[in-house]
């Protein structure tokens, strides 16, 4: 008899886990934003060179067909904007290969949802609503707005706009990270992301949602560039205790520009000689026949579990975390 | 030896680091939802004792390490060398007192203590976590009070010194704990 058939939370998380959820349909309830569904299996999947996908086969004889477990809602939730849907959100599954950790699960829930018409200054504030009215039990300082530049730079001394080799080194060596210098060679973004989370995001948010926007445009993702700031890009990640528990982007709209980056990220994974990823086509002409101005965001459900429960990892929020599953 | 991605990376594993054994003491994936991920690794250098922390790209991996803790029997000191033996299978090992360190102070010949091998050649040498061991040298205690307060410094057998309650005496065999170097009780022969 194997031992380990019981999940790993607590049934009492289980309930926490019920009651998030159905305060979340709430909020949107509320506010009129319509709930979505969108299949977890599809035809294309995002080019995101960080973002490792399934495959799986479709079999419907004689058709073979490989089908991707979607990484986010996002593409098909676009086309739903598109086709004049007004402003949606979904609760769902998503599932990113190769991810397992105290804070991944490489099938986790997520929150994603888009407000037609709000600019991302506008969507911050309906994110904070949110996130106080779920906290309302064990209520969190307030909320923190800060630009990626300012709490780079308060942390670390550097430019986050401007790569500099050399100064990005000496960081590192005079921090013990040392070793940042072979992993990042001279990729800007890179070392945004190793100096990130290893000096700035540990004291994001403390017992506060920490809302840092204004990121690279070398990490713009599916941001608009910033119409002031062509180095900056209209994106938002969310911070709870050190831990990032969302992003969210003041779209893009431009099909042709949105084409462009997925054949730019297309060929990064071909040189990187990452599994074969297909462009999203119908993302394109849905971007092309017109999407709405919005902007949109998606939350990781378990780990914001994780912080109304005080739980050290995410196999204490989770019923069957993927070794038992 | 093989070689372990960052992904087999876990409590007790032993890996080559910069030319040294050391062994995993945690391990956690760091990934920023749309970024590069990371594996930040805390390790032991088993030739120093330090603990490091140290950053990999998720993936990549480090070659195995040929460690092994292996019981043996504590022979003798002859004064250059601290002699061991495999009991099962009488194979001995010497090392010099670099590698025993702080281990020295509680053995005694014949006791057991772990002895860590990387490449069949001793990288150091644990004690049990108590020892018995007869006191050698003390002040004189005041005879009849047991209350334990106060102590005084008394050495064992082996050369160590620790702190006993009053009424222990010369000659008497005591229990102590080799983590904290604290006297535990004394052992009834």
């Amino acid at each position: 008899m194997l031992l380990d058939w019981r999940p790993t939370c607590a049934i009492e998380l289980m309930r926490l886990r019920a009651q998030m959820l159905s305060e979340i349909r709430q909020f949107f309830a509320e506010r009129s934003v319509l709930e979505v569904e969108t299949p977890l299996l599809s035809h294309s999947i995002g080019t995101d060179p960080q973002l490792a996908f399934f495959t799986t086969e479709y079999c419907l004889s004689p058709l073979r067909q490989t089908l991707f477990l979607q990484t986010s809602p996002e593409f098909a939730m676009k086309r739903l904007l598109a086709a004049g849907s007004g402003s949606i959100y979904q609760i769902g599954k998503a599932f990113r290969n190769g991810e397992s950790g105290r804070f991944h699960n490489p099938e986790f829930t997520m929150l994603e949802w888009y407000r037609v018409g709000f600019t991302l200054p506008q969507l911050m504030d309906e994110i904070a609503e949110l996130i106080a009215g779920l906290f309302s039990g064990q209520p969190l300082q307030e909320t923190q707005r800060v630009s990626y530049q300012e709490i780079f730079g308060s942390f670390t001394g550097l430019d986050p706009l401007v790569f500099s080799y050399q100064d990005y080194c000496a960081f590192a060596e005079d921090s013990g990270l040392s070793e940042a210098v072979a992993i990042c060679g001279h990729d800007h973004a890179v070392w945004l992301d190793f100096i990130f989370s290893h000096k700035v995001q540990p004291h994001l948010g403390d017992n506060a949602l920490c809302l840092v926007y204004g990121y690279p445009a070398c990490q713009s993702s599916l941001a608009r560039i910033n119409e002031q700031c062509s180095l900056i890009t209209d994106r938002v990640e969310l911070f709870i205790n050190g831990i990032e528990l969302g992003n969210g982007y003041y779209e893009l709209v431009d099909a042709d520009e949105q084409s462009k980056r997925f054949d730019k990220e297309l060929v990064i994974r071909q040189q990187q000689k990452l599994a074969v990823s297909v462009k999203d086509k119908r993302l394109v002409s849905a971007l092309e026949s017109g999407l709405p101005e919005c902007s949109g965001v998606a939350i990781g459900l378990d780990r914001l579990l994780m912080l109304l429960s005080g739980s050290e990892s995410i196999e204490d929020v989770l019923s069957f975390p993927i070794h038992r599953a | 030896m093989a070689s372990y991605s960052t992904n087999e990376f876990k409590a007790g594993l032993k890996v080559m680091l910069d030319n040294d054994p050391c062994a995993i003491i945690e391990n956690e994936f760091v990934k920023p939802g749309k970024g590069q991920a990371f594996n930040r690794v805390k390790i032991r250098n088993l030739k120093t004792g330090r603990v490091i922390e140290r950053t990999f790209k998720s993936g990549e991996s480090l070659e195995g390490a040929d460690v092994v803790d292996v019981e043996m029997q504590y022979l003798y000191n002859d004064g250059q060398f601290r002699h061991f033996m495999v009991p099962d299978t009488f194979e001995q090992y010497q090392t010099d007192e670099k590698i025993v360190g702080e281990a020295g102070k509680w053995l005694k010949d014949q006791d057991t203590c772990t002895v860590t091998l990387w490449n069949d050649a001793p990288l150091a040498i644990s004690p049990p976590n108590f020892v018995d061991l007869a006191i050698t040298e003390t002040d004189p205690g005041v005879r009849g009070d047991t209350s334990g307060g106060g102590g005084k410094p008394a050495t064992l057998e082996t050369g160590a010194v620790v702190r006993v309650p009053l009424f222990v005496q010369i000659g008497e065999v005591i229990k102590v704990d080799t983590r904290t170097g604290e006297y535990v009780s004394r052992v009834k022969e």
